[in-house]
């Protein structure tokens, strides 16, 4: 279990802002903050490790206090059990992937750990080499097997797929999510890919300029119903022409353009340059193999 | 023959300003970096000074600070028995100060140049600052603690002003290759001094070209 209530004044690209969000996660659970640049998203993670000290609050994971402002109680990030994974991802450039991990060993903690953990996050070809040799998906594979080498009571992932192409997000999201249950995480996960968050989250947080303006389900929070559809995927709409009935929606996902049919009601919500997820119900995709 | 007691002297008092100032500048730097308060800007202008002060006002006021026979000389010389003007030890304390613009400002540089992320992801791993500083940090600026280092080591070697007036002249104990060219040229020996400004020249040179080329080296590896 994880329990906060943050207070924060920050100084933002639009000026002062109050930071202000209470939360409670229970063991196992996923959390997404979701919400534009400049609302306070990463700075929420960052009071959470023990990067920043918050104006007032309090921290609780389980029964031990790592901040609590009334009692003058502030653990330093040292004594916190948690791993952050960085939006740069911040690998050691004079350590190879392996040595990195090695690192992150605890006192007493066999050399073992680095070793289940390079076969789990299939590091095995890549772990001679240093991080300024890798590319974007396998820094980042890298970092987070890093950051769990610890046995984190909590992770806190900043944006860790934003650098990545669709392809390769998609695919370390399953990974995200496999780690999360693997190891029976609390995790908290930045974002602003509302396909990512759908996919991964329990529960999610809407922040905007310091404030939670909504939280729930991430249907619920991200569309004011629940999504039950499959396969989610986020886009932007270019284009809506009306043809007889129905409308016809122009959706840019990645560097790809597809249709999609709406109706009027649906319609009257939709601006152009809108972010909106498109999901299937009912109908089985139809998958064909694709020709090598 | 010539003398070779004055590039003696020189690289000894050269080595130990840089190894003094290594030590003195590593936590100075890191605080000016890392470190806030409104004192750092206050800090940091005494820092740079004797980057812009002539060399004979810093030797002036150490000289009147070594007067045995007032304040710091004469507390000096009453509780250690140690007298600074004109000897080796006072040399090595105002080469300290005159070249510790050079050293601090390389190793600031350097560490302003790490992304933070590094120090962070390294406390979020539980390690300690100074397990932090000596595996992350230092590794990853190595190439700002050589050219601190060669930089204050060569502008040691080049020291002439602050030198003269608190060390003055003394064969054996003070009298550095810069102070002894002078010296030949006052006496019209234009062929030894000759000699000396031509090591020093080309032990310069040197000093630096090494520098640049292995700089050049971590650069091209640093590049991805």
């Amino acid at each position: 279990m994880i329990a906060f209530d943050l207070n924060k004044s920050l100084q933002g690209t639009n000026g002062r802002l109050i930071l202000e969000i209470s939360c409670r996660l229970e063991k196992g659970e996923f959390l997404s903050i979701y919400g534009p640049s400049g609302a306070g998203k990463t700075s929420v993670l960052r009071m959470l490790a023990g990067l920043l000290e918050p104006d007032q609050g309090s921290i609780q994971s389980d029964e031990s206090t790592w901040y609590d402002s009334s009692r003058k109680i502030r653990l330093p990030a040292q004594k916190r059990k948690i791993g952050f994974v960085f939006q740069d991802y911040a690998l050691f450039p004079n350590m190879t992937v392996q040595e990195n991990l090695e690192y992150a060993l605890q006192p007493r903690q066999g050399k073992e750990s680095v070793k289940d953990m390079i076969e789990i996050m299939e590091l095995g070809e890549l772990k001679y080499r240093k991080p300024q040799s890798l590319s974007g998906g396998q820094r980042q594979r890298a970092a987070l097997a890093r950051a769990l080498i610890r046995k984190p009571d909590l992770l806190l992932l900043d944006e860790p797929l934003s650098a990545l192409d669709h392809a390769m997000r998609y695919k370390l999201q399953e990974e995200i999510l496999r780690l999360h249950r693997h190891f029976g995480l609390t995790t908290i996960l930045v974002s602003h890919d509302l396909a990512e968050i759908v996919r991964l989250s329990d529960q999610v947080i809407h922040l905007d300029n310091g404030q939670v303006l909504g939280r729930g389900g991430a249907g619920e929070v991200l569309f004011g119903q629940s999504l039950s559809g499959k396969f989610p995927i986020s886009g932007e709409i270019l284009a809506m022409e009306k043809e007889d009935v129905v409308y016809v929606l122009t959706v840019q996902i990645g560097n790809q353009t597809v249709f999609a049919i709406a109706d009027e009601s649906e319609v009257k919500d939709f601006h152009l340059g809108d972010k909106v997820v498109i999901a299937s119900q009912a109908f089985n995709p139809v998958i064909r193999k694709a020709s090598r | 023959m010539i003398d070779w007691m004055p590039f003696w002297l020189s690289l000894k008092l050269a080595a130990m300003t840089t190894a003094v100032l290594f030590v003195i500048c590593l936590p100075l730097a890191y605080w000016l970096v890392y470190g806030r308060g409104s004192w750092i800007s206050f800090v940091e202008v005494l820092v740079s000074l004797p980057l812009v002060l002539p060399p004979s006002v810093i030797g002036f006021y150490l000289l009147l600070a070594f007067n045995p026979s007032h304040g710091f000389g004469a507390w000096l010389d009453r509780h250690f028995d140690i007298r600074l003007a004109f000897s080796f030890g006072g040399l090595v304390l105002g080469s300290i100060i005159y070249s510790l613009p050079f050293m601090a400002n390389a190793l600031k540089s350097g560490f302003a140049s790490l992304a933070p992320g590094l120090k962070e992801a390294s406390y979020s791993l539980g390690k300690s600052p100074a397990r932090t500083l000596f595996k992350v940090l230092l590794p990853n600026m190595k190439s700002s603690v050589l050219t601190g280092m060669v930089l204050t080591f060569a502008h040691t070697l080049g020291e002439f002003g602050v030198i003269l007036m608190i060390g003055g002249n003394i064969p054996g104990k003070t009298r550095l290759a810069s102070i002894a060219i002078y010296e030949e040229v006052e006496m019209m020996n234009y062929h030894d001094a000759n000699r000396y400004a031509l090591i020093l020249l080309v032990a310069s040179f040197l000093l630096l070209l090494g520098v640049y080329r292995i700089n050049h080296r971590f650069f091209r590896f640093a590049r991805p």
